[in-house]
């Protein structure tokens, strides 16, 4: 029996808010995608007891909180972990995982790959700001090199990490990246990953208006985006500036490139096609792997990929062992092995 | 021929088998102790074997052993000292001749006294042809795998693989020496090999090989048998400690009528918790084996919020790493169980050697104040019930439970008196859905649990988190007062566990000269020791407590009966802070720490130590 009749549910963005004091500083990326979170659960047809938010610790781990669902604020960078066992013992709700860059790939990042290459059917928010809010402004795994906080004056000497690269390289069956001021991107992106079964991961860049202002500027300042961000399309060209420039393969080194079609408008059909399906995987990788200021940085789905979930395969599981083995008998249990009587 | 003459009568015997980590001295010992449990004698069994799957061929260290206690009459421990040890080699000989009592038969396999072998222990010539050994001992030396080859020859088995059977051949030997019927064992072997039809084969040849050469030779003088143990009616089957949580969690699970996931990561010796639970998908348990010991219990804690009896289980090392999230589940109050099987620490330790050594870990290794109801198990087939009772309090309760368990009683083995399903009591458990008047933390009168909801109830959504939260609403509070008043609830809730344990139970004296106290897998020698010192003339009494957090709530009045108070534990003296510190008793402390179980000898020494100081 389905449990979501959604014929049965007609909730507002209001029946997902709670009468709680939203605590984040004013100014923050988090208020946006909480509206925007509020906004698309009704649109899914899903009674609000069938969704739960798990989150770790952090700024975006108040999240739940917020929520009018079921939810867990856990401990740090362990929500992947908690996750998977609700939906072991439940596997027909709706799980979504908040997470930030610090919690997910810094404590959080052994289980961030587990759950990725299990696929888990859960959907992952990682609100990305690029440093670390809640304990007031350390650098983090994703920050730049050299960037300077307190707890590196000097600047910091570590490589980042790339989510996205790090994300498909463990498996991931959805992988997207949005932005906390593009309702409308972030609302798309959501609905997709609604539908995909697994692991959906979407990167949610944040901008932290208190420890990190404007870190992602290049995407979100109208101005600079055009020339900054590509916008993903299944089925249509990797194009940027305005359709003037778009991403070509150099097939001699296997890595992507600027074409400026205004200068060389005859190369217009050397420009990549996205395919969100694409099987091999390497499209995904080529746009992990484009980053500002070198690349526009891409924006969308970057790959989807068909694989059972974790979590239907367990059911699967459960139900030829029942066929095999039987129903369960506290007898046989008891005494089985090699028992003997005494009178 | 010797085997013609009548067996002598035996009441107890101590067998200890030893050998080479890749020898089979468990399969050997585990097979050994079914068919005397099977012919109805009680036993008790003592695994010790290394961390290395296969430590250096012939080395000290290599040595893995085995040691099973049968009797007709009824034994609580493996046994201090063996009646006879089985040595596959000079190691396993250097390592154990020295516990073998005086007159006790060694049986040694000839062919692996090589120069080579006993130079890596540092024998200059064979051990078996002292002259002193042979007085104080019964020296048998077999070419055990020549005879092995001989029984084999034709079959175009390798040499290796012929030597692979030496233990059957050794089985054999034994059968023959303690007069067992061979029928059921060659069935097994059958079946255990079923896909290898060619060393089922090996294997009974050679285990028949063994048993006729006992009865052929001239070698031994004399049979020996041990009747069956006078014990109550009923149907009985051995089992291990790991086997007996486990039956005793699926049975819990089924009791309550909610399903039981298992989060765990590989861990010695716990490990096997984790495999026989995943054998029982069928009834509703799913385990999940994490990515790590953090996940493992995260993964629990989702579980038992998700409305499913969340386990986990581990060692010291794993429940160390667990001990934020175990905090998380006491400040959520959720259900859930946590098994730790303890081996010796710290750190890594000795992995493979028993302790008790994490009973303060269990009591308070987490940050903030953060109690949690700690029992353990006394013995093998307890396990089944203390696993029971761990899961009955953890739901009543809203709470997690610690079970403690350890390698000695985990891998150890007895006769386990089944229970029929039916005289097993149902785990009430009721999960809320109504909604007029819902308060997160809103609390029963008598046990101080709040409600469980699963997600997935209209109408009943709400939060959890490890934030502080208000005591009634669970909404996030900072509330100086509101936190004195859940710290203080929280450890109210589970001083009320007391309201579940039975007053102490005191074997032996109900007062006079002293009081031995002990916990978890120290019962058997504990209670032998007990008995000789009382055989001694001495009026002791003692209590082997289940609950170690609450205590029961008559111990105070029990101690104080008592001149003098031994605790007796597999520490530094942990049980024995507890009690100092909590009835202000002038308690006074044995421990070992050694990897080693205690002898019943030790205990009795220290209670006659104890009664002088």
């Amino acid at each position: 029996m389905p449990l979501d009749p959604p014929d049965l549910v007609k909730l507002t963005r209001k029946d997902f808010q709670t009468p709680n004091d939203v605590r984040w500083c004013p100014g923050c990326g988090d208020y946006a995608i909480l509206a925007n979170i509020q906004k698309f659960l009704p649109s899914l047809g899903v009674p609000k007891e069938n969704i739960v938010f798990i989150s770790g610790i952090g700024c975006a781990a108040r999240f739940p909180y917020y929520m009018e669902t079921y939810g867990m604020h856990s401990i740090h960078g362990r929500a992947p972990a908690v996750a998977t066992g609700l939906k072991l013992a439940n596997p027909d709700l709706h799980v979504f995982i908040v997470t930030g860059d610090g919690d997910a790939l810094s404590i959080g990042g052994n289980h961030m790959l587990h759950l990725l290459r299990r696929n888990l059917d859960v959907t992952v928010l990682l609100f990305n700001n690029r440093i670390y809010g809640l304990t007031k402004g350390q650098y983090s795994p994703a920050s730049e090199q050299g960037k300077i906080t307190k707890s590196t004056p000097l600047g910091s000497l570590d490589y980042p990490v790339n989510p996205a690269a790090f994300a498909l390289g463990a498996g991931a069956s959805f992988y997207a990246r949005t932005i906390d001021r593009d309702a409308k991107h972030m609302l798309d992106v959501l609905e997709k990953a609604h539908a995909h079964k697994g692991t959906s991961f979407i990167e949610i860049y944040q901008n932290c208006v208190v420890f990190n202002d404007n870190a992602f500027e290049y995407v979100t300042d109208k101005k600079q985006k055009v020339e900054h961000a590509l916008y993903l399309e299944h089925g249509k060209p990797w194009l940027f500036a305005d359709g003037k420039k778009g991403i070509a393969l150099d097939k001699t080194t296997m890595s992507p490139v600027i074409v400026d079609l205004e200068k060389e408008p005859a190369r217009a059909e050397d420009i990549m096609v996205h395919d969100e399906n694409d099987a091999s995987g390497v499209l995904g990788h080529l746009l992990a792997h484009m980053d500002h200021p070198q690349f526009p940085v891409p924006i969308g789905l970057f790959r989807q990929s068909e694989r059972p979930a974790y979590d239907a395969q367990v059911i699967e599981q459960g139900k030829v062992a029942l066929e095999k083995r039987g129903a369960p008998d506290l007898k046989k249990l008891l005494f089985s092995g090699d028992v003997w009587e005494v009178n | 021929m010797a085997g013609a003459e009548a067996p002598q009568i035996r009441e107890k015997v101590v067998i200890r088998l030893a050998g080479d980590s890749g020898d089979g001295m468990q399969l050997t010992g585990t097979e050994f102790t079914r068919s005397a449990a099977l012919a109805g004698n009680d036993v008790a069994t003592f695994p010790d074997f290394p961390a290395e799957i296969r430590a250096p061929a012939g080395t000290l260290a290599g040595v893995s052993g085995f040691q099973l206690h049968f009797a007709s009459s009824a034994i609580y421990t493996p046994g201090d000292a063996p009646d006879v040890l089985v040595a596959m080699n000079p190691a396993a000989f250097k390592k154990n001749i020295g516990d073998l009592k005086p007159g006790g038969i060694v049986l040694a396999n000839e062919d692996a006294f090589t120069s080579a072998n006993l130079k890596k222990v540092d024998y200059a010539e064979s051990p078996l042809d002292d002259d002193a050994l042979n007085e104080r001992h019964r020296v048998f030396k077999v070419a055990m795998e020549k005879q092995v080859a001989l029984a084999l020859d034709g079959m175009g088995l390798s040499t290796k693989e012929i030597a692979r059977s030496k233990n059957f051949w050794a089985l054999g030997v034994l059968y023959w020496l303690y007069n067992r019927d061979t029928e059921r064992q060659v069935e097994w072997i059958q079946q255990k090999f079923a896909k290898k039809p060619q060393f089922a084969e090996a294997n009974i040849k050679a285990f028949k090989a063994g048993y006729h050469y006992g009865d052929t030779t001239e070698m031994f003088g004399e049979t020996y048998k041990v009747e069956k143990a006078k014990m109550e009616p009923g149907v009985y089957r051995n089992i291990m400690g790991n086997v007996a949580l486990v039956t005793g969690l699926v049975t819990a699970s089924q009791k309550a009528g909610v399903p039981l996931v298992l989060g765990s990561y590989p861990i010695t010796p716990a490990s096997d918790i984790l495999h026989n639970l995943a054998k029982y998908r069928n009834y509703g348990v799913v385990t999940f084996q994490a990515e790590d010991e953090i996940a493992a219990i995260a993964a629990s804690i989702g579980a038992s919020y998700g409305g499913a009896i969340g386990v986990c289980s581990t060692s010291g090392p794993g429940l160390a790493l667990k001990g934020e999230a175990l905090g998380l589940a006491h400040i959520l109050e959720i259900p859930m169980v946590v098994v730790n099987v303890q081996r010796g620490g710290p750190s890594t330790g000795l992995p493979t050697k028993t302790e008790q050594s994490d009973l303060l870990q269990c009591m308070y290794g987490r940050n903030g104040d953060a109690p949690v109801p700690v029992i353990a198990a006394k013995s093998p087939a307890d396990c089944f019930y203390a696993a029971i009772e761990a899961v009955k309090v953890a739901v009543k309760y809203m709470t997690p439970v610690v079970l403690m368990s350890d390698g000695y009683i985990a891998n150890g083995a007895e006769p386990w008196k089944i229970p029929e399903p039916d005289t097993i009591p149902d785990i009430p458990v009721s999960f809320r859905t109504e909604k007029e008047g819902y308060q997160v933390y809103a609390r029963d009168e008598a046990t101080l649990a709040r409600a469980w909801v699963k997600p997935g109830t209209p109408g009943l959504e709400h939060r959890v988190g490890g934030l502080e939260k208000d005591f009634l609403t669970g909404e996030v509070s900072y509330d100086p007062i509101n936190h004195q008043k859940m710290c203080d609830i929280r450890a109210e809730k589970v001083a009320r566990v007391q309201q579940d344990i039975p007053p102490t139970y005191v074997e032996g004296d109900e007062d006079g000269d002293i009081l031995v106290v002990g916990w978890g897998g120290t019962y058997g020698s504990i209670h032998v020791g007990v008995e000789k010192a009382r055989a001694g003339g001495h009026k002791v009494g003692q209590v082997h407590l289940r609950w170690l957090n609450p205590f029961p709530k008559d111990l105070g009045d029990v101690l104080g009966r008592y001149k003098k108070v031994l605790v007796c534990e597999l520490n530094k003296g942990q049980l024995w802070r507890l009690l100092r510190a909590e009835y202000l008793v002038d308690a006074q402390s044995f421990t070992k720490v050694q990897g080693q179980p205690f002898l019943v000898q030790e205990v009795q020494d220290a209670i006659e130590a104890a009664l002088k100081a």
